[in-house]
């Protein structure tokens, strides 16, 4: 099995040196393009391989880029954002990429700068991720001190210049125009689309916003080509992809798999089945933002074209397992509470909405719940329905909720019968009365 | 801007069809569909939308449901202001879905808001309680604790009450982003946002009384109105025009029980449209102020050493008419702060051989070539909305934000104008702000000012030059040289001012329609023929281009259309003795020239009559006082800088014996005139009408003022036009401690309002709008319903008549008289004076509010100038000009220009003493030379 992004990764989460970054082949992709490999090849290259974004979104990466306007007469400059803003709970794909194997990064830029006749790039990195941001410095300078930045690339007269940004915080960050926004030093809210960044972006510039395990595709790609790419995968999206499993599991931990792997092979395979006692319930296939999955969908491919609209979808990759011990209220309560206080507060549903479901949830918890919160969260679980809000952070807010009050309802209904968490041992009652 | 300007601007109009609630609409399809279906009259409940400043999105009010066609049956919500018309859009305001999520919205909304209307200012003109009603939301789910700021005190003008926010986000887009301020702003996230400076203190932008009006709830509201508070429906109110700059912005002014209570906005589409100055809303309050004169008085005796005494009106005719048939002369002095009428029942009354402007003999000067530039070429005068829609502005020596702000604020919008071009090009509506504004960042279009004071809005300017009037006269000819090659040619130009002339010259150039303004406010005769000559160039090249020159006051230009003689034509009738009786007619003439003239001037007279509304300096000379009422407790007219003639009205009876001053003057007329001849002149002049026919025939120019608003007679339905709401409370109630029967309301034989409740409600030529209002909408953003097409002209517009229109299609001949390059002075600096947004009108410094933001007066100073002259930046100094010491505060900075110092004395009365040459080393005392002395 083929694992292109992390097959040279150090096990013991070291980074990888330039030097042997290019022993394994590593910025090969950049001299390819010196032998006649035009910018509309490449867009050809990676439309073919069907590479989607790997950010959750799952965007065919192609057609994203066929939206950028090319040519002499299109605007300049052009820009390159990498988001490497990985805040989504649970996720941790990005950062293993970036302190694994920094280069890998620095590369797959170039090679998109140069699809798209960007002069410059930046990397939207987590405030949190010191180590990234250490090891992606280096190996910008690296890269620079060898001529792959800053200088033109010999045979192509294109020249890629690259920063390093670290971001202030917010997950709302992760959303691509809150990112561009936050890049200019505004406000991180989302902007409205139309226009889309790839005509009106980074400071009114036409840009491209991809997530980092995107880029790190890109060299393959161009090394390996289309067929190539789409042989790793097992369904018609192309390549592999970092899936992670978090929870109460025997080995949690992260796999460079086909794409199109199941979850019940990743849960029970890689990560080694449940641990002793504890049963599955249930499991979040892709950071917090999307729907649960229960039993009957184990056997369903993952990927970002298999999963039924109405089961779920992908997101990131990386899941979270919920279990019989745990309480479920408990569990999207935690995650409610997250989105609620990272609503960037720029459109009514998302800001006030969020906090709301954040306390009738905590009123379940507590055992104040009744008839009509369940009614509420409903309500809210209809309304937060993309389009009806101004980006997509609280419909992902709500498909963990929508689908826990489908597929645990009972859960929900015995919080309000009996007062009190089930999975607590003292009622909420005696609390109250010490 | 974005869709006002789509609303009249652009090229391309199409009209499309669309179905609503399967009902079929014609409308613009440069609209979004809420703009569509305000406009016809379609009730879609919004907040973060405002007419003038486009959608963004944000508060998803306004959702509607869309169908792809007629066969789609379940659709989808789309936010109707973020979603553009097409040909055959098929929507649904009724769709049961649709109206359940903006319940939803105003559920949300009200998660964390008071519910304090009983004790809010903005109850009753709510929007965010019309927009409730509106929508339908009647029951609180919600069962947690509301979050709660603490406020901000910001000033004498806002009060602030974060907790009722619903977080729609204008605030800060119409202070910061139209507006150009930058000390408020959105802190925090999430469901805890602040709106607010960083720390307490007076917001600075001059614009800041728009928030009022723009929020939506009671976050931001009128402090000064809080201070006599009144609900909107209770107050009686009529249109008025603002006196406290020369531009004529729409105000509507209103009253209760005897007491101004406050200003708001009157869109007027031509003038200001959504938005006022502070010194414009707030600056009312010395209409009730204690130095109001309220009834006549008379000196005792004939004796100059006894103050006038009040007396009863009718006596004081008496022995007014009795002075004027024994006068051996009488001279009447004008005013350019009084109305139209005024100035032309003072004319008729003392012929106009005795007529005399009431202004400096300088600023005479400077008006009669502003008018003779207007009249003779080829170029007209700017409108504010013209100015808004111009693509490149060249200002010549005004202080715009100081002298004209609402001016300046429209020039903030104009530099948005060649920017948008690109928003064309990347096919986004121009009404959609947020998108346009990531597509234009920080590209502005050309703004070009030049002059001597450094403010806030050159932080807006593509170029600044400062520099002395003499050689900002000299740039303007050298762009007009650049312009139009055999333009008369600029000698000695240093480099840096001929790269700069050759700039303005390219951006002017290539603009298609190109605004010069310039003013008379620095003084300078040559700058206003520099900015004729830039704009006949232009002309010449086949430019729309437009001239705007910013005048003192707000009937310069009707005074000045009246014409009169010389205030030194009047000091030497009296003092050669051809004349021994003066009136006075608002104007406190210690203002227009030097004291020892003027004191000369009354203590030789022997009969000094005075109308005026606020005692000052020469209403302490009047033998004769005769109280006059201010704009809003009269009928009258006001011609602004553009040229636009605009009516008016008695919002109030005035407690006291207070009269316009045009009635007394023809009741003056009555009472002095032989039995022969009450049928002549003034004295014929019964009511307003009269007033206005007479007026008419006082200058060609005039001819028009008729046309400017319905005359007394106008009757709709049979019945006169109500000043009061239809919910107006306390009629009698107020007054039963005295009486239990309702006494009749006063008769208005001038207008065709009636003070009362009752009467015709409909439709109205806009100038007999009361308030806005329409049933569902009791804020201010009733306006809509007013409109055909939001954001353009009310239905039924009368935006006022403009006198001056050009007539010559080809431009005179070239103004040649450049002066010489500005040569500073060992000793002496060339004293100008310095405009100030508080503290340079003479009636809203009498307003309390407007009177705590007055600077302390100052010099300005170059700070080489003030190495020179040994002076510390912010040290105090007494500078003694003509025999007066006044005490200021040393200003340096790098702006100043070099041989030059700005003088701004606060509410002192500067006389005709600058610009002038001054020897500043004599004229200043500093503190330690005091301390020495």
């Amino acid at each position: 099995m083929e694992r292109p992004l992390t097959q040279h990764t150090h096990p013991d989460g070291t980074t990888r040196t330039f030097r042997e970054y290019v022993q394994d082949g590593g910025y090969r992709g950049l001299q390819r393009l010196a032998s006649g490999l035009a910018p509309k090849d490449v867009q050809r290259l990676v439309s073919e391989a069907g590479l989607r974004g790997r950010g959750g979104g799952g965007f065919p990466t192609g057609t994203k880029w066929s939206f950028v306007p090319m040519g002499p007469d299109a605007p300049k400059p052009k820009y390159i954002v990498a988001n490497g803003d990985e805040m989504e709970p649970g996720t941790f794909k990005d950062r293993v990429l970036m302190e694994g194997d920094p280069h890998g990064l620095v590369e797959g830029m170039i090679l998109a700068g140069y699809a798209l006749d960007a002069e410059v790039g930046y990397i939207f990195l987590r405030g949190e991720y010191h180590l990234s941001a250490q090891r992606l410095n280096q190996a910008i300078a690296e890269a620079y001190a060898e001529g792959y930045l800053g200088k033109t690339i010999p045979g192509t007269g294109f020249r890629f210049d690259l920063h390093l940004h670290a971001s202030a915080g917010r997950y709302i960050c992760g959303e691509e125009t809150a990112l561009i926004n936050a890049l200019e030093g505004k406000r991180a809210v989302p902007r409205a689309k139309p226009p889309f960044p790839q005509t009106v972006g980074l400071w009114g510039q036409p840009t491209v916003v991809q997530n980092v395990e995107t880029f790190y595709n890109l060299p393959h790609i161009v090394n390996h080509g289309a067929a190539w790419y789409h042989g790793l995968s097992r369904t018609q999206d192309g390549g592999t992809k970092i899936y992670g499993v978090s929870g109460r599991v025997t080995h949690p931990g992260w796999w460079e798999l086909p794409l199109g792997t199941t979850a019940r092979e990743i849960l029970e395979e890689h990560a080694g089945g449940m641990l002793k006692g504890v049963h599955f319930r249930g499991v979040l296939p892709g950071g917090i933002s999307t729907a649960f999955l229960i039993e009957g969908h184990l056997d369903l491919p993952l990927d970002f074209s298999s999963l039924p609209a109405q089961v779920g979808r992908l997101g990131t990759g990386t899941m979270i397992v919920l279990d019989d011990h745990t309480c479920p209220v408990g569990f999207v309560l935690n995650l409610e509470r997250f989105f609620a206080r990272e609503s960037c507060g720029w459109c009514t549903p998302c800001r006030e909405g969020l906090p709301w479901v954040a306390r009738i949830l905590t009123s379940f918890e507590e055992g104040h719940a009744s008839k009509d919160d369940l009614a509420l969260l409903d309500m809210h679980t209809k309304w937060l329905a993309p389009g009806h809000t101004f980006c997509g952070l609280a419909p992902g807010a709500m498909a963990p909720l929508q689908s826990a009050l489908q597929y645990f309802r009972d859960d929900f209904e015995q919080h309000i019968s009996r007062g009190r968490c089930p999975w607590r041992h003292k009622p909420a009652q005696l609390k109250v009365l010490v | 801007m974005a869709s006002q300007a789509c609303a009249t601007e652009g090229v391309g109009l199409t009209m499309a069809t669309i179905i609503v609630d399967n009902k079929s609409y014609t409308v613009d399809e440069r609209q979004n569909l809420l703009a569509a279906c305000l406009g016809h009259g379609l009730n879609v409940p919004y907040f973060c939308w405002h007419p003038a400043m486009g959608s963004v999105g944000a508060c998803r009010q306004c959702a509607v449901k869309q169908f792809k066609d007629d066969r789609d049956q379940s659709g989808r919500l789309v936010m109707s202001c973020m979603t553009p018309v097409t040909n055959g859009t098929r929507i649904s305001i009724d769709d049961p879905e649709a109206k359940a999520f903006r319940a939803s919205v105003i559920e949300w909304l009200m998660v964390n808001h008071p519910h304090d209307c009983p004790v809010c200012d903005e109850g009753g003109e709510c929007h965010l309680q019309d927009m409730t009603v509106m929508t339908g939301h009647v029951y609180r789910r919600y069962r947690f604790p509301k979050r709660t700021h603490r406020n901000q005190s910001l000033g004498p003008f806002i009060r602030h009450e974060m907790n009722r926010c619903i977080q729609c986000y204008r605030c800060v887009r119409f202070y910061r982003d139209y507006a150009g301020g930058r000390d408020l702003n959105v802190f925090g996230s999430h469901d805890a946002l602040y709106f607010g400076r960083e720390q307490d203190g007076t917001l600075e932008n001059a614009f800041s009384g728009n928030l009022v009006e723009v929020c939506p709830t009671g976050v931001f509201t009128d402090k000064t109105f809080f201070h006599h508070y009144t609900r909107k429906w209770d107050l009686q109110s009529a249109q008025s025009i603002c006196s406290h700059c020369s531009l004529g912005c729409n105000t509507t002014a209103s009253e209760r029980s005897g007491i101004l209570r406050r200003i708001t906005n009157r869109f007027n589409s031509q003038v200001n449209g959504y938005f006022l100055c502070d010194r414009g809303r707030f600056g009312y309050e010395y209409v009730n102020s204690d130095k109001r004169i309220r009834h006549a008085r008379v000196r005792p005796d004939q004796n100059r050493t006894k103050s006038a005494q009040p007396q009863e009106a009718s006596e004081v005719l008496n022995i007014i008419g009795e002075r004027l048939r024994s006068a051996h002369g009488l001279i009447g002095i004008g005013s350019p702060r009084a109305s139209l009428e005024a100035n032309v029942a003072l004319r008729t009354l003392v012929g106009p051989q005795q007529f005399i402007l009431g202004i400096n003999e300088h600023e005479h000067q400077l008006l009669s070539k502003v008018f003779n530039v207007l009249q003779t070429g080829p170029v007209p005068s700017a409108s504010i909305h013209d100015a808004e829609q111009a693509d490149a502005v060249l200002v010549l020596g005004t202080d715009l934000l100081n002298e004209a702000p609402r001016l300046a604020l429209a020039l903030l919008q104009s530099i948005r104008q060649q920017p948008m071009e690109r928003v064309d090009e990347l096919k986004i509506p121009r009404w959609d702000e947020a998108a346009v504004r990531n597509a234009v960042q920080n590209r502005r279009g050309p703004l070009f000012l030049a002059g001597s004071q450094r403010t806030w809005f050159h932080d807006y300017a593509t170029d600044s030059y400062f520099a002395a009037p003499d050689d900002i006269a000299r740039l303007g000819f050298a762009v007009a040289e650049h312009i139009a090659p055999d333009a008369p040619t600029v000698s000695d130009l240093p480099d840096n001012v001929t790269i700069l002339a050759r700039r303005v010259a390219k951006s002017l150039s290539g603009a298609q329609r190109p605004l010069i303004i310039a003013g008379t406010g620095s003084g300078s005769l040559a700058m206003i023929e520099a900015a004729a000559n830039v704009a006949w160039a232009l002309h010449r090249q086949g430019k729309q281009s437009r001239l705007s020159f910013v005048l003192p006051e707000c009937n310069s230009t009707g005074l000045a259309l009246l014409g009169g003689g010389r205030l030194q034509d009047a000091f030497d009738s009296i003092s050669q003795g051809k004349a021994d009786t003066v009136i006075v007619l608002e104007n406190n003439l210690y203002r227009r020239a030097e004291e020892e003239q003027v004191d000369a001037f009354f203590d030789t007279a022997h009969t000094v009559i005075v109308i005026d509304s606020l005692e000052n300096r020469t209403t302490a000379k009047a033998d004769v006082l005769l109280p006059t009422a201010t704009a809003p407790e009269s009928d009258g007219t006001f011609v602004s800088q553009e040229g636009r003639a605009q009516r008016f009205y008695q919002v109030f009876i005035p407690e006291g014996e207070i009269r316009e001053s045009w009635r007394w003057l023809s009741e003056l007329a009555r009472a002095a005139s032989q039995e022969t001849d009450v049928d002549r002149g003034v004295a014929t002049w019964h009511n307003y009408d009269d007033a206005v026919s007479a007026t008419a025939r006082a200058a060609p120019e005039l001819a028009h003022t008729g046309k400017v608003a319905p005359s007394a007679s106008f009757r709709l339905m049979g019945q006169k036009i109500p000043r009061q709401s239809d919910r107006c409370s306390g009629r009698t109630s107020l007054i039963a401690h005295l009486t239990v029967h309702e006494p009749p309301p006063p008769v208005d034989h001038d207008s065709p309002l009636g003070f009362t409740m009752e009467g015709y409600r409909g439709p109205l030529p806009s100038p007999l709008i009361s308030q806005f209002w329409a049933p569902g909408w009791n804020s201010i953003q009733a306006v809509n319903t007013y409109q055909d097409e939001v954001g353009g002209p009310l239905r039924d517009e009368m935006p006022g008549v403009r006198l001056i229109e050009p007539v010559a299609t080809q431009a005179p001949a070239w103004f040649t008289a450049i002066p010489h390059l500005f040569q500073p002075r060992s000793d002496q600096w060339l004293l100008l004076a310095r405009p100030a947004l508080f503290g340079s009108d003479e009636l809203s410094n009498q307003s309390s509010a407007i009177a705590e933001r007055i600077a302390q007066p100052f010099l300005s100073l170059h700070l080489s100038d003030g190495a020179r002259l040994s002076l510390d930046d912010h040290s105090m100094i007494d500078l003694t000009l003509q025999g007066t010491t006044y005490r200021l505060a040393v200003h340096l900075d790098p702006y100043t220009p070099v041989g030059t110092a700005g003088l701004f004395l606060g509410t002192e009365v500067s006389s005709g003493q600058v610009p002038a040459w001054v020897d500043l080393f004599k004229a200043i005392t500093t503190e330690q030379q005091r301390r020495v002395a």
